[in-house]
C-alpha cells in the first residue's frame, strides 16, 4: 500500500508540471488553453525528431525543445490569442479547441498513429532503494524534483521580480496595470512562453515515462485540469498537492482493478468538486 | 509652448459621444483643474489623454508630439501618468509592491521609493501590508505615490476626493501642493470645487461633454462657476 | 413631445421568402423515399443528426453562453439508452429514440449540478471531464458490452427497406421538431431572456431574468435534444462502442459547423453542416487533412469573421430567414431630444 501511495505521489510530480502551465495562463489571462495537452505531446514529438536526427539523449533534446516551445508560445499568444482580447470568453475557448484538433490531426498525418517513446538510456528503469522494503524509480523521483524546482523558480519569479509583479498586477486589474506602463500584449506573450516552456518539460518527461501517440494530448489537459481544481485555483503549491492527490487516486484505482485507474482520479475529482469546490488550497482567482 | 495641448477632441464610447470638440492647454509646471458634475466628461477626457480611450492622433499633443491613439503604456513611457478614479490599488500586491510597479518603466527622475515614503510616512509604516488593507485616504496617497514612481512629466489625477472625508481631502491637497511646488505638471479632476480652486493656476469647467468655462481661479466668480457647472 | 406610435416587427421580406423556401424543401424531403435511393436517405439521416447537434450546441453556446465541449456525453447516453430500451427492455426501437432523450435529460440534472460550479473555460473542460467519466463507466460495465460495445438487435426482425424508411422519416420528424422548437423558444419570452443574458448577465438579472433557471432549462433541454440525436445516430449505425459514442469528434464537428456557419444564428448551423459535408466529400481520400482544414477554417473564422459565413451574408443583405429579432418601427422619425412615448 505504501508503495502504491509513493508511486502515486511521484506521478503527482508529473501532473503538477502539466497543471502549473495551465494554471499560470488562467491566472494571468483568464484563458483556459484547451490545446495545453496537445502542445505537450507536440513537444514530445519534437523531442523524438531531435533524438532521431541528432542522436541526442532526450534530456539534452529538451534543452532544444523547451526554448522552441517557449518561442512558439510567444508567437501563438501575440499573433493569434491576443487578437481575441476583449471579446468575451467564447473566442479563446473555441480557438484553442480548434488548435487542439489541428495539432492532433497534424501529428497524426506527420507521425502516423504509431505509439512512440523517448529512451533516456537506462535511467527510466533504475531504482533507488529506500530502506529494505521500498524502492522507487529514479526517473519518477527526478520528475518530482524537477517539478518542485520549477515551482520554486516560478514562485521566485512571481514574487521577487519586476516582471512577476507585473504578472500579478495584470491578473488583478488589467486596465490599471496598463496605466503603470505594462504592455499587456507582450506580458501575455511572455506568460504563454513560460507556460509552453514548462509544458515542454512535462511532455518530454511524459514521453520518457510512457508511450504516447498523437491523441495523448486531451488526457493530459484533463489531468492538469483536475489537479488544478483539486489543489485550488490560484495556488501554485496547491497544484503540486492537487497533482499528488490525483496521482495517488489513480494508482490506488489501478491497483483495485486495471480499468479503474483513471476513473479513480475522476471520482476523487468529482468528490472534491462536490464537497469543496474551491479546492484544497483556494485563494481568489489569482496566480500566487 | 504648452506641455499638453488638446484641440477639438471628440470622444465616443461605441456610438455614444461623450466629448464634443474639447480644447485644453496645460503649461510645464502648471497645475490645471478640471471640474464638473457627474457625467460631464471629465474622466472620459482624462482617459483620452492617458491613452486608455482611442482618439485621433492630432487631437492630443504632448511636448509638441501628437500622441492621440497611443496605448496607455506608451504614454507612461513619455511621462504621462494617470492616477485612476477609485484608486485601483492592486489587491495581490503589498503597499511597497504597488509603489514598485508604478516604476515599471524605470523612467529616470527624482521620485524614488525613499522620497515617496518621505512624502507619505504612513505608507512606509504599512509597506508590507496588502495594498487594499489601507483606509480610503491612505489608498489615495498610495495611488498618488504609485503614480509619482513613474517620474511623470504630467501627472493626471482623476476624482481626487471621491469617497473621502473632508479632513482626508485636505491632507491630499496638501500633498498635491507639495508635488506642484516641486515642479511636476498636474492635471487634477475633482467634483469638490473649493480645494481645487486654491491649488490650480487654471481651471476648466466641463458640462455635458464640452468646456463650459475656462480661466484663472482669481478671475472667476462663484456665480460664474456655478452657472458653468450646473448650466443654470 | 407627444406620444408616438410604434409596433414591434418580427418578419422581414426575406423571412417570408425563407418560409416559402423551407416549405418547398420540406415537401421535397418528405417525398424523397419515392424518388431517392437508400444511400441518399442514409446520408440525409447523418446530415440531420449533425444539423440537430449543431442547433443544440448553438443554442447552448451561442445563445446561453454555456460553452460545452462535453455534449458527446449525451450522444453516448442517448445511444446506449436506445440499446438498453430496445434490446433489454423490449421497447419498440423507434419509440425508444425519444425515450432515450428523456434518459439523457434525467442525467443532465445531476451533471448540471456539478458543472454549473464552473464558468467559462473551466466549465468547458468540466463538461468534457464528465463525458469522460460516463465513457469510462460504460467501458467498464459488462452488461453494456465494455470496450467492444454492443449491436442493436431489436431491429433485426424488420425488413431492411422498412427499417431504413422509418429511420429516415423519424430523422426528418426530429429535424423539423428540433429546429422548430429552437425557433419557437427563441421567439418566446424565454428566448428574449436568454438573449438578454447573452448580452449582459448582470444587466438581465437586475431586470428580473432568472439567469440560473434559464441556463439550467436550456442545458437540460439541449441534453434532451442531443440524447435523441444520439439514439437516432445509433439507430442508423446499429453498432455502438464507448470510444465512438463518447468521442470528442462529435463536439469537434459541431463546433466547427456552428463557428464556420455562424454562431448565434439559426441559419448558421444549416450552412455549416452543408459545408461540412462538402468538405468531407472532397477530402475523404486525404485522411486527417479535412479535419485540419476545418479546424483552420474555424480558427480563422473565429478570429477574423466571428459572425460566420451566414453572418457575413446576412449582415450584407439583411437576410433573416428565421427571424428571432424584434425591431421597433416608429410612426415618424425621431428628432434629437425626442423620446418614444407610451
Amino acid at each position: 500500500m505504501i508503495d502504491t501511495i509513493l508511486q502515486g505521489l511521484l506521478l503527482g510530480g508529473l501532473y503538477a508540471l502539466f497543471a502549473t502551465g495551465l494554471s499560470l495562463i488562467f491566472g494571468v489571462m483568464r484563458i483556459v488553453n484547451l490545446a495545453h495537452g496537445d502542445l505537450s505531446i507536440l513537444a514530445a514529438f519534437l523531442a523524438v525528431v531531435v533524438v532521431e536526427t541528432l542522436g541526442l539523449n532526450p534530456f539534452v533534446a529538451l534543452v532544444l525543445v523547451a526554448p522552441l516551445m517557449a518561442a512558439l508560445g510567444y508567437g501563438l499568444q501575440t499573433l493569434i490569442l491576443n487578437r481575441l482580447l476583449g471579446r468575451g470568453i467564447l473566442p479563446p475557448i473555441l480557438v484553442t479547441f480548434g488548435l487542439s484538433i489541428i495539432i492532433q490531426n497534424a501529428l497524426l498525418e506527420t507521425f502516423s498513429a504509431d505509439s512512440r517513446r523517448l529512451n533516456p538510456g537506462g535511467i527510466d528503469t533504475a531504482s533507488l532503494a529506500l530502506g529494505s522494503q521500498l524502492a522507487i524509480g529514479w526517473f519518477p523521483f527526478i520528475t518530482l524534483a524537477v517539478a518542485v524546482l520549477i515551482l520554486i523558480g516560478l514562485q521566485y519569479f512571481i514574487s521577487r521580480l519586476a516582471v512577476g509583479r507585473a504578472f500579478r498586477a495584470t491578473s488583478d486589474d488589467q486596465e490599471t496595470a496598463e496605466l503603470m506602463g505594462i504592455d499587456n500584449r507582450r506580458l501575455y506573450g511572455l506568460a504563454m512562453a513560460l507556460s509552453l516552456g514548462i509544458v515542454a518539460v512535462a511532455g518530454v518527461f511524459l514521453g520518457i515515462r510512457t508511450t504516447f501517440t498523437f491523441s495523448s494530448g486531451p488526457d493530459r489537459l484533463l489531468f492538469a485540469f483536475e489537479a488544478v481544481i483539486i489543489g485550488g485555483l490560484g495556488s501554485l503549491w496547491g497544484t503540486l498537492v492537487g497533482g499528488a492527490v490525483l496521482g495517488i487516486a489513480q494508482t490506488i484505482g489501478a491497483k483495485l482493478s486495471p480499468g479503474w485507474g483513471i476513473l479513480g482520479g475522476h471520482l476523487v475529482f468529482l468528490v472534491v468538486l462536490l464537497l469543496r469546490p474551491q479546492g484544497l488550497f483556494a485563494k481568489a482567482e489569482r496566480i500566487a | 509652448m504648452s506641455l499638453l495641448s488638446v484641440r477639438n477632441l471628440s470622444a465616443f464610447y461605441g456610438s455614444f459621444q461623450a466629448l464634443f470638440d474639447v480644447s485644453l492647454e496645460a503649461d510645464e509646471g502648471e497645475t490645471v483643474a478640471v471640474i464638473g458634475a457627474n457625467g460631464a466628461g471629465k474622466t472620459t477626457f482624462l482617459r483620452s489623454v492617458a491613452g486608455v480611450l482611442r482618439v485621433p492622433a492630432p487631437a492630443v499633443r504632448f511636448a509638441g508630439d501628437p500622441v492621440g491613439g497611443l496605448h496607455a503604456h506608451e504614454l507612461v513611457d513619455r511621462g504621462v501618468v494617470m492616477v485612476p478614479e477609485g484608486r485601483r490599488i492592486f489587491p495581490s500586491l503589498s503597499v511597497e509592491e504597488n509603489l514598485l510597479v508604478g516604476a515599471y518603466r524605470r523612467r529616470p527622475g527624482r521620485w524614488t521609493l525613499a522620497r515617496v515614503y518621505d512624502l507619505f510616512p504612513i505608507l512606509a509604516e504599512r509597506r508590507r501590508q496588502p495594498g487594499t488593507n489601507l483606509s480610503g485616504g491612505e489608498q489615495q496617497m498610495l495611488a498618488i505615490g504609485r503614480g509619482l514612481m513613474g517620474n511623470p512629466r504630467l501627472l493626471l489625477v482623476d476624482e481626487v476626493s471621491l469617497g473621502l472625508a473632508p479632513v482626508v481631502v485636505r491632507d491630499i491637497y496638501r500633498v498635491l501642493r507639495t508635488i506642484a511646488a516641486e515642479g511636476t505638471s498636474t492635471l487634477v479632476v475633482d467634483q469638490d470645487v473649493s480645494q481645487i480652486m486654491e491649488l490650480a493656476q487654471r481651471v476648466y469647467c466641463f458640462r455635458k461633454g464640452t468646456v463650459s468655462l475656462e480661466g484663472r481661479p482669481a478671475d472667476l466668480t462663484r456665480a460664474r462657476i456655478a452657472a458653468a457647472y450646473f448650466g443654470v | 413631445m407627444g406620444a408616438m406610435g410604434f409596433r414591434i416587427e418580427r418578419a422581414t421580406r426575406s423571412s417570408r421568402a425563407g418560409q416559402v423556401g423551407a416549405g418547398l424543401v420540406l415537401i421535397a424531403l418528405v417525398s424523397l423515399p419515392a424518388w431517392g435511393g437508400a444511400s441518399t436517405m442514409r446520408i440525409l439521416v447523418e446530415f440531420i443528426a449533425l444539423l440537430v447537434l449543431a442547433q443544440m450546441w448553438n443554442l447552448l453556446a451561442g445563445y446561453a453562453g454555456l460553452v460545452s465541449i462535453g455534449q458527446q456525453a449525451y450522444v453516448g447516453i442517448g445511444g446506449y439508452a436506445l440499446i438498453v430500451l430496445a434490446d433489454d427492455l423490449g421497447v419498440n426501437p423507434f419509440l425508444a429514440v425519444p425515450l432515450a432523450g428523456l434518459v439523457a435529460m434525467a442525467l443532465a440534472l445531476p451533471t448540471a449540478s456539478l458543472v454549473f460550479r464552473f464558468r467559462g473555460g473551466y466549465f468547458a473542460v468540466g463538461t468534457w471531464a464528465i463525458a469522460e467519466v460516463y465513457r469510462l463507466l460504460i467501458a467498464n460495465t459488462g452488461a453494456l458490452g465494455r470496450g467492444s460495445g454492443r449491436t442493436l438487435k431489436a431491429v433485426f426482425p424488420l425488413a431492411r427497406e422498412s427499417r431504413e424508411l422509418t429511420t429516415y422519416l423519424l430523422a426528418l420528424a426530429i429535424g423539423v421538431a428540433a429546429v422548430g422548437a429552437v425557433y419557437a423558444f427563441l421567439r418566446s419570452r424565454y428566448g428574449l431572456g436568454l438573449m438578454a443574458i447573452r448580452d449582459s448577465e448582470s444587466g438581465s438579472e437586475t431586470l428580473g431574468v432568472d439567469v440560473f433557471r434559464t441556463k439550467l432549462v436550456v442545458y437540460v433541454g439541449v441534453a434532451f435534444g442531443t440524447g435523441v440525436t444520439g439514439a437516432l445516430i445509433y439507430l442508423n449505425l446499429l453498432r455502438i462502442s464507448p470510444d465512438a459514442a463518447f468521442s470528442i469528434n462529435w463536439t469537434a464537428y459541431t463546433i466547427f459547423i456552428v463557428v464556420i456557419g455562424g454562431l448565434g444564428t439559426l441559419e448558421g448551423p444549416l450552412v455549416g453542416t452543408a459545408l461540412f459535408f462538402l468538405v468531407r466529400e472532397f477530402l475523404s481520400d486525404y485522411g486527417a487533412w479535412y479535419m485540419i482544414l476545418l479546424g483552420t477554417l474555424a480558427v480563422g473564422v473565429m478570429i477574423a469573421y466571428p459572425q460566420g459565413l451566414w453572418g457575413l451574408v446576412a449582415d450584407r443583405w439583411d437576410l433573416r430567414f428565421f427571424p428571432v429579432q424584434r425591431r421597433a418601427r416608429f410612426d415618424q422619425t425621431l428628432a434629437p431630444g425626442d423620446r418614444p412615448g407610451v
